[in-house]
């Protein structure tokens, strides 16, 4: 192996790769980008999930072993980040580390345990490289449980209707969307290909090319693009202990999500109040995450803190009361109905009895 | 579908766009010149490269290290690519103290192709000594450590002027409108005529800050040129695959009434 998980040879020795090793620099690009390509990819997922009300009733489970895998990417990605030991990866370690010193009594031994030490060093290094190896097993095994409880109620679709099953209405997953996974799945690969051979590092920071240093404190300590939003909820309230509080409730409020929305329609196509309100949580989230990479002051820091309290408003009162108040526009029959339009079924069924007479 | 689509693209631009306005710092638009490593397929101009890589050694070596260069880079495909024997010839011109020897002594020889770059500094307090209390940072890969990358070290290099008026400068520091905070501790390092190009070039200050921006470029990303090459190829292999997959989707789905 040719990285060493030491805080004197740790950025020396990701330089060796980059340089010397064979197709080191390929490699670590490929690394780097595909924790930002994983995470772009989970956040459509999501954000699917959120429009076609997909964590609803029966898929409960799938959605909170979602989220708990999104947890650890995030716990993964993190500690991947700190390996480099840039500047960044130093000062995003001590930021976050010491988010744990808020807890009352105990926080400031908890913070000690973490480092392994009085401060972010070598021992805290050569855990956080432990555990980056590790957390993606406790990953792959989640999405194992994550796709055997999708199996069981079967997947959503953009209608939301249940499926009777047998049905004829859908397809077999081979060949029909091994090839269209296939199609976007390429489709990914060449926006990855593109960051990893022409802009390897627009999505990391400059500073973390400059070698860890307890001495020097950056100007600006930014996380990854990908945990913005969060930073940015953080940062928003005044309070260190509610700040961490509220970091955290805004992930884990996604779990409570299926009891929140109290509308039985799932798709967001026959909610046109929804649909509105959804766009503008995308909005809100993006605005969050813009905030996240600027100073916390003057302006910033005001719009920081209108979009956390929408945030928590969108889940904890708009979600609540939409269920209640919305007038939805009426479900079709089938799935196939809004496909082929006119009378719901009689198309398909009629189409069905020719292939069962053909296949006869 | 469309709507997925609006997302990706919404969320892609806006990841350019934060990473683009990250610092917002008010500072002057960078200088803006031609170089050749940007695009498609991106090369360096290999003569830039030798001839900054005379200004590294002639000017900045005698303050900042470069420690993750070896002598042998300067002779590798997608660098300056000296001849071996001129990579010798200007490996053996530096010192290097090796050992211990079979007498237990610590010697001084000529370096070799293997050997690092030589440090202008024995270690960051004995530079810092020299320096005014600045630390001359490490250029090995300091056009990536920099935010506006070989733009920013191109426009530093030529942003030096007298601090505006109100504006207070201490004995030892410089005004540079490109600088964070304005002030910087190195003097304007390069001059018409400085050195002598061996190549017959004019050594102007601004041919010389963009030959030295190349070079930097160079030893940040010494795989640059390789990059560029895969990197077109994998892009054309994989729409080539892409479109094909594309026609394959639409026959198999051709079989069931939908619209894909």
């Amino acid at each position: 192996m040719h990285y060493i998980a030491h805080a004197d040879m740790a950025f020396s020795s990701v330089e060796h790769i980059m340089r010397d090793v064979n197709y080191g620099w390929l490699l670590r690009y490929v690394h780097a980008n595909g924790a930002s390509m994983f995470f772009l990819a989970v956040y459509i997922h999501i954000f699917r999930s959120l429009f076609y009300g997909s964590y609803k009733s029966p898929r409960e489970i799938i959605w909170i072993l979602g989220i708990i895998i999104y947890l650890l990417m995030m716990a993964a990605a993190f500690m991947g980040y700190v390996l480099p030991w840039g500047q960044m990866s130093f000062w995003g370690a001590t930021v976050i580390t010491n988010l744990f010193s808020a807890i009352p009594l105990v926080g400031e031994s908890i913070t000690t345990w973490l480092w392994g030490g009085y401060s972010v060093d070598n021992p805290t290094l050569t855990r956080f490289f432990t555990l980056h190896y590790l957390i993606p097993f406790l990953i792959l095994g989640l999405v194992v449980l994550h796709i055997w409880a999708l199996h069981v109620p079967g997947n959503n679709n953009p209608v939301g209707i249940d499926i009777k099953k047998p049905s004829k209405d859908t397809v077999p997953f081979h060949p029909y969307i091994v090839i269209k996974d296939a199609f976007a799945l390429l489709m990914f690969c060449i926006v990855f290909a593109l960051f990893v051979f022409y802009q390897p590092n627009i999505l990391g920071h400059a500073d973390n090319y400059i070698e860890a240093d307890p001495l020097v404190t950056p100007a600006h300590i930014v996380p990854e693009w990908y945990l913005l939003p969060f930073y940015a909820i953080l940062r928003s309230v005044p309070d260190k202990l509610m700040g961490v509080v509220a970091m955290l409730s805004a992930i884990l409020i996604l779990a409570a999500l299926p009891w929140l929305d109290t509308s039985k329609v799932r798709s967001a196509v026959f909610r046109p109040l929804f649909r509105q309100f959804y766009w503008i949580l995308v909005a809100d989230v993006l605005i969050l995450g813009y905030v996240g990479a600027m100073p916390a002051e003057g302006l910033y820091l005001l719009i920081a803190r209108v979009a956390t309290a929408y945030y928590f408003a969108h889940f904890l009162i708009i979600l609540p009361v939409l269920g209640w108040k919305e007038k939805t526009t009426p479900l079709p029959l089938s799935i196939t109905e809004p496909v082929l339009g006119g009378s719901p079924n009689l198309a398909a069924a009629r189409s069905d009895e020719k292939i069962e007479k053909t296949i006869k | 579908m469309s709507k997925l689509k609006n997302i990706l693209f919404v969320l892609i631009f806006s990841i350019i766009v934060l990473n683009s306005s990250n610092s917002a710092e008010k500072s002057p638009p960078f200088l803006e010149t031609k170089w050749t490593f940007k695009g498609l397929f991106g090369k360096f101009d290999r003569a830039s490269l030798q001839r900054g890589y005379q200004v590294y050694t002639e000017v900045c070596a005698s303050c900042h290290s470069m420690k993750y260069l070896t002598y042998r880079n300067l002779a590798e495909k997608g660098g300056p690519e000296f001849s071996e024997a001129e990579a010798k010839a200007i490996a053996a011109s530096f010192e290097v103290t090796d050992g211990p020897d079979s007498t237990g002594e610590m010697f001084v020889r000529p370096a070799k192709l293997s050997d690092k770059f030589v440090m202008p500094y024995a270690n960051e307090q004995e530079a810092k000594a020299a320096n005014g209390g600045a630390y001359p940072p490490d250029m090995s890969v300091l056009v990536k450590a920099r935010k506006g990358g070989a733009d920013y070290i191109y426009s530093l290099l030529l942003g030096y002027s007298e601090p505006p008026e109100g504006v207070e400068l201490d004995d030892g520091v410089y005004y540079n409108k490109y600088m964070y905070g304005n002030k910087i501790k190195m003097p304007a390092p390069l001059s018409d005529d400085l050195i002598e190009y061996t190549d017959g070039t004019k050594a102007t200050a601004e041919q010389m800050s963009k030959d030295v921006t190349n070079f930097l470029m160079w030893s940040a990303e010494p795989h640059l040129e390789q990059r560029h090459k895969t990197g077109f190829r994998v892009i054309a292999y994989l729409i080539i695959l892409t479109v094909l997959v594309y026609f394959t989707m639409k026959k198999i789905w051709s079989r069931v009434e939908s619209k894909v």
